[in-house]
């Protein structure tokens, strides 16, 4: 099977600052790492690669310098990156970048072979929208499991996959088919550690790098500044809230009653738990 | 650019491929040694689990040749590696090398048979290894060693006692120079002693300074028996594998020593930056200032020097073996000296466990005595320069 998974390279969050004019991000100097979530999604291509056979292509999209972050992820095993780099891919949001990626995987199954599923991480560290998977996804046209906390089957032939997916309240389980796109949680495997031969091979490796128009973009409007319809307004740190937590004072009464008062009255502004609850109870 | 030396230029750089296996060897050292290296020096611990987590990482024959799992890899690519691993913990670091020794000299000297018998094993760290050179009644004078192997039917038969012996008592494999012949180099023979073979016991545990994650104990042999199918190239040919495994060794220990000396002054730069005295951080005293650049430069020489002479060792220029001795001598003396610099920067948090520092003081003591004292290294420099 043919694996594609999006990583991007992104600010130590721990280290990062904004710009007090443009409310950007200010990334020089500033260490780089590949986006945390996006190694989560880069372990479980590895993992189904090696149990079913395959490759795994990674792709980024940035500038010449995120030839590292393709790197190491050569280091922990991916068989061939991608590098997307072009000035017109500059400033771009979330539109645009989703625009670009799924145009170059187009062409990376033109190329290296149709990729039967496409990953990303739940949302990056410096963005945080978690929109960039779906976008692609909705491009291409990709079945969309989203917030992927586990794959509990493939099966190439009738091209079927299981997932455990993370929704509120609870976990679905969601039957789908191939080709699809999969954003994958947090913390569900831990990336492997590359041996001393695979980070060799990293180093020899040629890191493919495409511009705008070896990944067939023409439309140049759709990219970068120009397709990015988002723009910052303003960053602030949130304020606390105005409402004040209520102190129940627990020396006269026994616990038992002011916890049944508390369900009583959450259960008068919220009818609908009463419900749930014996449903729960119930199994 | 090249990773040599290049003598019109004394120019320097690594390549990408030994970045590379520098940022591999770095993360490892980061993650699953560095934040334990303090507390298996406390408990005294031999970390054989995370020693075993290197050979499928590759880490086991570094310099091995890859039909038998080695990583066919340079004598520089191996300084790098070890530097990197002695940053998180000189000890840790000192017993990969002291089995990489081991394994190479089994790849080097070894048949098809012994090959094929001890390193997919040794590569994968599946077994550990022991170098057992050093006797109680001799050291610097290696060749004056007394164990003897006698031949008996398809065994050799030995008697003696090894001191000093890394990894004794954990290692699986234990490398030994007999006396098969007279006395004198000559007489000498390399032969690999399984842990299991009947005859073969193991001191107390000494009680040292520094390398506190492995033990150091006697190895000593009664009547013990070891199939004459185990010695290495033939009778006789003994000391010079043991000088030959030397010779890349010191590389190795004055590595181990380089990264401990890192991790000391990385340290004393925090920690000065922090810590205010008078009224301003203490790294902005003069005094203090220029302790900090000397301990930098002395450093960065001592690791321009170390790369140096493994690339020496790596081109088989014929004066390696003296770039080898040179670099031993220099750079576990500057190691040593900057950690402890870095103590005294500290002042009294220098002294105590949980900085870090006074371990890295106590662990690359050693690295002045082991692997030839720099005082032997001083012998072979002269001898390259004077002659005998």
């Amino acid at each position: 099977m043919h694996i594609v998974v999006c990583i991007k390279q992104v600010p130590d969050s721990a280290q990062i600052r904004v710009h007090p004019v443009t409310n950007t991000i200010m990334r020089q100097g500033v260490p780089t790492i590949i986006n945390p979530y996006d190694l989560f999604a880069l372990e479980e291509a590895l993992k189904l690669r090696d149990v079913h056979g395959g490759e795994v292509t990674v792709l980024t999209m940035g500038p010449p310098m995120a030839e590292d972050s393709l790197r190491k992820a050569l280091g922990y095993g991916a068989d061939r990156a991608v590098l997307l780099t072009d000035r017109y891919f500059a400033g771009s949001d979330t539109l645009a970048t989703s625009f670009a990626l799924s145009q170059a995987i187009a062409k990376i199954g033109e190329t290296f072979g149709r990729p039967d599923i496409v990953f990303t991480g739940k949302q990056t560290i410096d963005g945080d929208t978690a929109q960039v998977g779906p976008g692609i996804a909705k491009r291409l046209d990709l079945s969309q499991l989203t917030y992927v906390a586990k794959i509990a089957s493939i099966d190439l032939d009738t091209r079927e996959i299981e997932v455990a997916r993370r929704a509120e309240g609870g976990t679905q389980l969601l039957k789908s088919r191939l080709p699809c796109l999969i954003t994958m949680l947090e913390d569900t495997n831990e990336i492997r550690r590359g041996s001393l031969q695979q980070a060799l091979c990293a180093a020899r490796s040629q890191v493919v790098k495409w511009t705008a128009a070896d990944a067939g973009i023409d439309d140049l409007t759709r990219c970068g500044l120009r397709g990015s319809p988002t723009v910052v307004k303003r960053v602030f740190a949130p304020t606390a809230r105005a409402e004040r937590a209520a102190q129940i004072d627990t020396a006269e009464r026994g616990l038992q009653d002011i916890a049944d008062e508390l369900i009583a009255d959450i259960l008068t502004r919220r009818p609908a738990l009463e419900h749930e609850l014996a449903f729960n109870s119930g199994t | 650019m090249d990773a040599a030396v290049d003598a019109s230029t004394s120019q320097f750089e690594l390549n990408e491929e030994q970045r590379a296996i520098q940022e591999m060897a770095q993360a490892f050292a980061a993650d699953r040694v560095a934040p334990n290296a303090l507390d298996w020096d406390r408990r005294k611990h031999f970390p054989a689990d995370v020693i075993r987590e290197t050979g499928p990482l590759g880490l086991g024959g570094i310099y091995v040749r890859d039909d038998v799992g080695g990583s066919a890899l340079g004598r520089l690519d191996a300084v790098l590696i070890f530097e990197a691993l002695s940053h998180a913990d000189p000890g840790f670091s000192s017993f990969i090398s002291i089995h990489n020794m081991v394994a190479s000299m089994i790849d080097r000297f070894g048949n098809d048979e012994q090959r094929q018998r001890f390193l997919p094993k040794l590569t994968s760290m599946e077994w550990l290894a022991s170098y057992c050179l050093t006797e109680p009644g001799s050291g610097s004078d290696a060749a004056a060693l007394k164990t003897r192997a006698v031949k008996s039917g398809g065994d050799y038969v030995l008697n003696g006692a090894k001191q000093f012996i890394s990894g004794a008592g954990d290692s699986d494999v234990y490398a030994v120079m007999v006396r098969t012949g007279a006395d004198g180099p000559k007489g000498i023979s390399t032969i690999v002693v399984p842990k299991d073979a009947p005859g073969l016991s193991f001191g107390a545990n000494e009680h040292k300074m520094g390398w506190h994650m492995q033990s150091t104990r006697q190895v000593i042999f009664e009547d013990c028996k070891v199939p004459a199918e185990n010695l290495l190239s033939g009778e006789g040919a003994g000391f010079g594998i043991a000088m030959a495994g030397l010779d890349g060794g010191r590389l190795n220990i004055a590595a181990c020593s380089l990264g401990g000396a890192q991790s000391a002054l990385d340290k004393a730069l925090s920690y000065t930056a922090e810590r205010k005295a008078f009224g301003s951080k203490i790294n902005q005293f003069q005094a203090l200032q220029f302790r900090l650049a000397d301990m930098e430069t002395e450093l960065q020489a001592a690791r321009i020097f170390l790369y140096a002479a493994a690339s020496k060792l790596d081109r088989k220029a014929p004066d390696a073996g003296k770039w080898s001795a040179m670099a031993k001598r220099f750079v576990t003396d500057t190691g040593f000296n900057v950690a402890n610099d870095a103590l005294q920067l500290l002042g009294g948090y220098g002294y105590l466990h949980d900085y870090g520092v006074e371990k890295l003081v106590r662990d690359l003591r050693v690295h002045q005595i082991l692997e030839g004292t720099n005082e032997i290294m001083r012998v072979i420099i002269a001898r390259a320069l004077i002659g005998r």
